[in-house]
């Protein structure tokens, strides 16, 4: 920009200047971005080591300019877990779906989170399987229509919405948890404000920090970007609350 | 440094590794190989290094999975269920290039079986117990000094090729013990520097990735052909394997790890007793002997393969020798009571020794 | 100046933008980028009328939108 302006927001440098293959109106880009001011504003691009997860989000190295490793479905808590005992002044994070880590990957990040590892995780809420086609997932709602449930998901049989952020507060290692949401300008201020946090206190070694972003799939919702975005509010925030679960920061000084 | 250690072959293969620089263990309990997460739980702490006990064998294998991704030395063991639970990380990490050392040591099964020395595990291990086509390198040790020494050059295989290396062992060799001469570790080659590792990027202009991911058109078949390339290269290069008594023989045993033992025992009761009987046993099981096979059995056509299992190696075997070789088997299929003495196998070999 | 620039390499349409203005100053018009999403605009007389708050560029699920605003010296 010239010179006789001042920058009020760009696209962080963490975040490879290309265009990602996410569909539009997905909130993974959002959370993206986020992460990736994180890491701007902390000055943290250089030591940090994402680890990507299976699901949409699994091309993390293609737009976080960052070390990866790409962990097998649900393992990524796990994957962090090796990476940062061996580089504990690295910052590392995990970046999952919610088929990743409320489902195939609970026993990981229970424990990785009840051992109180030095990890951010960010925990990406979308009621559904996106990349393989929209089905069921821990975290649909009551009623919910998916590929797998298209009588719609039946509390009954199929289980029940799984609450993660206050899940994994009530452990003892878990020193922050929070669910935050990308609806709306606001929230999203607020979600970066939380995630910024995350990171924050992995670099003050404060233990193991935990966010849920409640995230739209338009495209598998079946919904147009704005009605997916609406949807947040009107459907998910009823059974997902969002808030702070559990924050230490303070106890740990 | 020299002094004779009296160990377990469990205590063997992590004096072994220590000494060849690994720091990190994760793990998770099973019998018969509980020697070997204690022991690593009381000396890594001591060493600056890390012991972890996992909340299962899928977490620990993907923890040696960030390690070694980390650029690190690093080490997980278990047995049958165990070593099933870590296939996953296993393919993964063939698909991603990231060298470690995996202990299976065998106890028998299927499902929970029992605890007692196998080797019904040669195919998982040998033939990709996980899913896409791959291999891993595969040592088995006969002895103690020898659990010892290959768990050495495990580390510096796996880190040499970047494939993972499996030591196979069984309930006999990690629960006996023996002398152990710790000779000093000697790298085997110059080890290529872990620049491919994950650090945080630094200076770097891009940042490192680790993945088994490949969607590019033609992408995965060039890794793959990559892969194929370094498995050619092992078995090229990396064949190791113990013969006795091969070039007057008139019948060849081959066994390894533990069968060997008994083997060897029965090989020197047959050769007392006037027989021409040779061994042949492959240290490495993958890269399989091949060649070793195909020579000897040019001159001498009668092979007896002896497994504590119902013949996997046997095929192996089979397609290694010459075309005309016979090829026979005898295998102990597992559980208590089922190893056999030398008694039996010497049996076995004058059996077959005749017709 | 502009205040407002939406990248359209990166622009996939979505509209999130468009809702999230406060002042209503960006739509979603047909012109379509290279992997065929329609662009989001604002006219020049609206780039005038933007307070460079910002809103739009957060709500942006693909980093599209980067907000300046003139030194005031
Ligand atoms: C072991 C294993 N099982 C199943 C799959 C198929 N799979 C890929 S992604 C995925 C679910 C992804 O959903 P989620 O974690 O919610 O991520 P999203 O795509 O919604 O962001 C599944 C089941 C796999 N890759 N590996
Ligand atoms: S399928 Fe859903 S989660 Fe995946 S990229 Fe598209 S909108 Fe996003
Ligand atoms: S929010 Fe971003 S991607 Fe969506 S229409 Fe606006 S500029 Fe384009
Ligand atoms: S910066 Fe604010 S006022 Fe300007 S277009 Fe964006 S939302 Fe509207
Ligand atoms: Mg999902």
């Amino acid at each position: 920009m010239a010179d006789s302006m001042i920058t009020v927001f760009e696209r962080p440098h963490s975040l490879k200047p290309v265009p990602s293959h996410f569909c539009s109106g997905c909130h993974h880009g959002t959370v993206h971005r986020l992460v990736a001011e994180a890491l701007d504003q902390l000055e943290l691009q250089q030591q940090t080591i994402g680890i990507a997860s299976v699901g949409c989000s699994v091309l993390l190295y293609e737009y976080f300019d960052i070390d990866v490793v790409e962990a097998p479905h649900g393992r990524a808590p796990a994957v962090a877990t090796g990476v940062k005992r061996v580089h504990p002044d690295s910052i590392v994070f995990t970046y999952q779906g919610d088929g990743d880590l409320a489902a195939i990957g609970t026993a990981e990040i229970i424990h990785a989170a009840n051992r109180g590892e030095h990890l951010t995780v960010i925990f990406v809420n979308n009621t559904t399987y996106g990349m393989t086609g929209g089905q069921m997932a821990p975290t649909s709602l009551g009623g919910q229509v998916t590929t797998t449930t298209p009588y719609g998901r039946d509390l009954e049989t199929d289980g029940n919405p799984i609450r993660m952020a206050e899940l994994l507060a009530l452990l003892d290692g878990t020193h922050f948890s929070a669910r935050v949401s990308v609806d709306a300008p606001r929230r999203v201020a607020q979600a970066g404000k939380v995630i910024h946090k995350a990171f924050e206190m992995q670099k003050n070694r404060a233990g193991f920090a935990f966010v849920e972003v409640l995230a739209a799939c338009p495209t598998n919702w079946g919904l147009s970007a704005l009605d997916a975005n609406e949807r947040i509010s009107q459907e998910m925030m009823p059974c997902f609350p969002l808030g702070t679960f559990k924050d230490l920061s303070g106890a740990q000084g | 440094m020299n002094k004779r250690l009296f160990v377990k072959g469990n205590e063997a293969v992590c004096i072994g590794a220590i000494a060849a620089g690994c720091r990190y263990y994760f793990g998770y309990p099973i019998t018969p190989q509980n020697e070997i997460p204690e022991y690593m739980s009381r000396e890594l702490p001591g060493l600056g290094g890390t012991f972890l006990q996992a909340e299962s064998e899928v977490a620990a294998i993907n923890m040696v999975l960030g390690a070694s991704a980390a650029g690190v030395r690093v080490m997980t063991s278990s047995s049958g269920p165990g070593i099933s639970l870590k296939a996953e990380g296993l393919s993964y990490m063939a698909g991603s290039e990231l060298p470690a050392v995996i202990v299976n040591i065998m106890r028998c099964g299927p499902g929970l079986g029992g605890i007692d020395a196998s080797q019904a595990d040669y195919f998982q291990a040998v033939k990709g117990g996980g899913h896409g086509g791959y291999h891993l390198i595969v040592l088995a040790p006969d002895s103690i000094q020898e659990l010892y020494d290959l768990s050495m050059v495990a580390f510096d295989l796996a880190d040499q090729y970047r494939v993972p290396a499996m030591i196979l062992g069984d309930a006999m060799i990690g629960q006996m013990k023996e002398a152990l001469i710790p000779h000093p570790y000697q790298p085997l080659a110059e080890l290529p520097a872990k620049d491919w590792s994950v650090t945080g990027k630094g200076n770097r202009v891009q940042g490192n990735t680790v993945k088994s991911l490949f969607l590019q058109d033609g992408a995965l078949e060039a890794h793959n052909w990559r892969l194929h390339d370094r498995y050619q290269q092992l078995k090229d290069r990396e064949v190791r394997c113990e013969t006795i008594g091969i070039d007057d023989a008139e019948l060849i045993l081959t066994a390894f790890g533990g069968a060997a033992r008994i083997a060897k025992t029965a090989v020197s009761m047959a050769r007392q007793a006037g027989l021409k009987v040779g061994l042949i046993r492959p240290i490495t099981l993958f890269p399989f002997p091949e060649q070793v096979f195909r020579q000897a059995t040019e001159r001498c056509r009668r092979v007896l393969c002896v497994e504590l299992n119902n013949g996997q190696m046997v095929e192996d075997v089979r397609l290694s020798v010459d075309r005309q070789a016979d090829v026979r088997f005898y295998g102990r299929p597992g559980g208590t009571g089922s190893l056999p003495t030398p008694e039996e196998l010497f049996e076995q070999l004058q059996k077959h020794y005749k017709d | 100046m502009k205040k407002l620039v939406i990248d359209e390499e990166f622009c996939k349409g979505c509209g999130l933008c468009v809702i999230a203005c406060p002042l209503e100053l960006i739509t979603v018009g047909t012109k379509v980028n290279k992997q065929g999403y329609p662009l989001a605009q604002i006219s020049d007389a609206n780039q005038v009328k933007c307070t460079a708050c910002s809103a739009c560029a957060r709500m942006c699920p693909d980093a599209a939108i980067s907000v300046y605003l003139p030194k005031k010296d």
